[in-house]
């Protein structure tokens, strides 16, 4: 059975910046339907005739899948999912698609849509339809303490980023991480999640408050924190 | 200064064994105390097992092998710890226990005998405090799994002499381990983190956000990491992640150090990890990780 599916662009993607093999597979007569970009929202909105595609996949910012489709009491789920390929503040998207779905979403539409994007290289990880997915729900309070631990100058920069690699076996410490992907993301990013799921691990560091302020006045990030 | 031939191991456990190969391998006479004689007749399997791997993968001579296993010696009597010149504690994570063993260990070591203790979240210098030698005692936490990872975080107590720290940073550098200072505050740095991460992740499970393969397949995916969250807690058991959190939140209260029910859970039903073939993942086996 072929896996076809149509690509509707509007606007830029955070997953797809670049050419990449998901886009280039794309069919324009496909039976599925793909939309990406900061205005896939509104193209899905307008989009008829989709209860027939086996998948309709929609890329997701911050917000819920819910938002796009709407809830009803926990029933809710067709044959839409939604979808983020993860990338860090500035740097290249990673090749983790984490698939959305809904409490009802039909076990076909997910495998057929994770069956699109693994056949472009991408790995998938499904996920229910909260904030932060996956990763980022896991990954920015671990970051968020790693910033108030620097604060607290329990260890420095370079010593924290050591133990953590040497320990855990990471390819990147924390802080190394924030400087080189943008604290001014991670604080965008930690208080969307801040404001949707109400936790103080969620809340943004000082430090990336401080350079939020200052992107915001002009000022430039610094990224320096060693 | 009297030199380090002999490391007394007192835990046959999961980083109890790690720790013995990493002392075995490096050419000291390593006795390992446990009480069950089955934890301890498991930790030498598993070691040899280990080496032999390390063997067919070319990381360590044949001829090796044998010599290693010669310095390993398991006991089940404490006493045989007499000739140590070094301890190191590898027991669960409870201050009355190690306080305990200690205490006991006092009364059989020699009075140059350095203590250690490999714990990961109490005070070095609480445990330190009812060693009955609080001078000669340092933290050496070494990282799961122990026989892989170079680091191990060293942290003084209050009372721990220079002279202490200094020789046992000199022994964990022999080990070919890397050794790096930490204070002696809750967690030090790894388990300050890791803690509350692998908690979190535990509720991603908890909250119907996603299954465990799905989480370790994100994480490893999207940051490069070697093990994902829920590999790493079923290779540390339930039972353990439980201790590690009382133990921790206890001291620091923070939310995301608390224990989550579904720990208590897994526990009640069995499910501790690797160890029992089954937590949050499936196992077949109980091979020791690298093995």
């Amino acid at each position: 059975m072929t896996n076809s599916y149509r690509v509707t662009c509007a606007g830029e993607s955070r997953s797809f910046p670049a050419p990449h093999a998901f886009i280039q597979g794309a069919d324009a007569m496909g039976a599925s339907r793909v939309f990406i970009g900061s205005a896939a929202s509104r193209a899905f909105a307008d989009a008829a005739e989709l209860s027939a595609c086996p998948f309709v996949a929609i890329e997701l910012g911050q917000e819920c899948l819910g938002v796009h489709t709407g809830e009803s009491r926990g029933r809710e789920g067709d044959n839409v999912v939604g979808f983020a390929r993860f990338r860090l503040g500035s740097a290249d998207p990673s090749p983790l698609v984490e698939i959305v779905r809904q409490p009802q979403t039909r076990g076909s539409a997910v495998e057929a849509a994770r069956a699109a994007f693994e056949a472009a290289g991408l790995k998938v990880a499904v996920c229910a339809d909260f904030p932060g997915r996956i990763i980022d729900r896991l990954i920015r309070p671990y970051l968020n303490a790693a910033l108030r631990r620097l604060d607290e100058k329990l260890a420095t920069a370079a010593d924290l980023d050591k133990t953590l690699c040497l320990g855990l076996g990471y390819p990147e410490g924390p802080i190394s991480l924030l400087e080189r992907t943008g604290l001014a993301e991670h604080h965008d990013v930690t208080l969307a999640l801040y404001r949707q799921l109400g936790q103080e691990a969620y809340m943004p560091a000082r430090t990336a408050q401080v350079a939020k302020a200052r992107q915001l006045t002009g000022l430039g990030c610094d990224k320096g924190l060693t | 200064m009297n030199e380090i031939r002999t490391i007394g191991i007192a835990g046959a456990g999961t980083m109890g064994a790690g720790i013995s190969i990493v002392c075995a391998r490096a050419g000291y006479r390593t006795r390992v105390f446990d009480l069950n004689a089955q934890a301890l007749e498991r930790a030498r399997g598993q070691t040899e097992a280990f080496l032999r791997k390390s063997v067919e993968r070319g990381k360590l001579a044949p001829e090796k092998l044998p010599k290693i296993m010669k310095q390993w010696e398991g006991t089940t009597r404490l006493e045989d710890f007499a000739d140590c010149d070094l301890v190191i504690e590898a027991v669960f994570e409870s201050l009355p226990v190690k306080h305990e063993l200690f205490m006991k260990l006092d009364t059989i070591c020699p009075s140059h005998a350095l203590f250690a203790s490999n714990t990961s979240t109490i005070s070095i210098t609480e445990i330190a405090g009812g060693s009955g030698r609080a001078d000669r005692f340092v933290g050496m936490h070494f990282c799961l799994p122990a026989q892989l990872m170079k680091l191990v975080e060293m942290s003084p107590g209050l009372n721990t002499s220079g002279e202490t720290f200094d020789r046992a940073w000199a022994l964990c550098e022999a080990l070919g381990q890397r050794p790096v200072k930490t204070q002696d505050t809750p967690g030090f740095v790894l388990n300050y983190f890791l803690i509350p991460f692998n908690n979190d992740a535990i509720r991603l499970v908890e909250q119907g956000v996603a299954e465990p393969a799905d989480i370790d397949l994100a994480i490893k995916t999207a940051m490069g990491y070697a093990m994902g969250p829920m590999e790493l807690l079923d290779l540390v058991g339930m039972d353990t992640q439980k201790l590690l959190c009382d133990a921790m939140h206890g001291v620091t209260h923070e939310p995301r150090a608390a224990c989550p029910s579904l720990v208590r859970r897994m526990i009640a039903a069995g499910w501790l990890g690797k160890k029992s073939g089954r937590g949050l993942l499936r196992y077949d086996d109980n091979r020791m990780f690298g093995a």
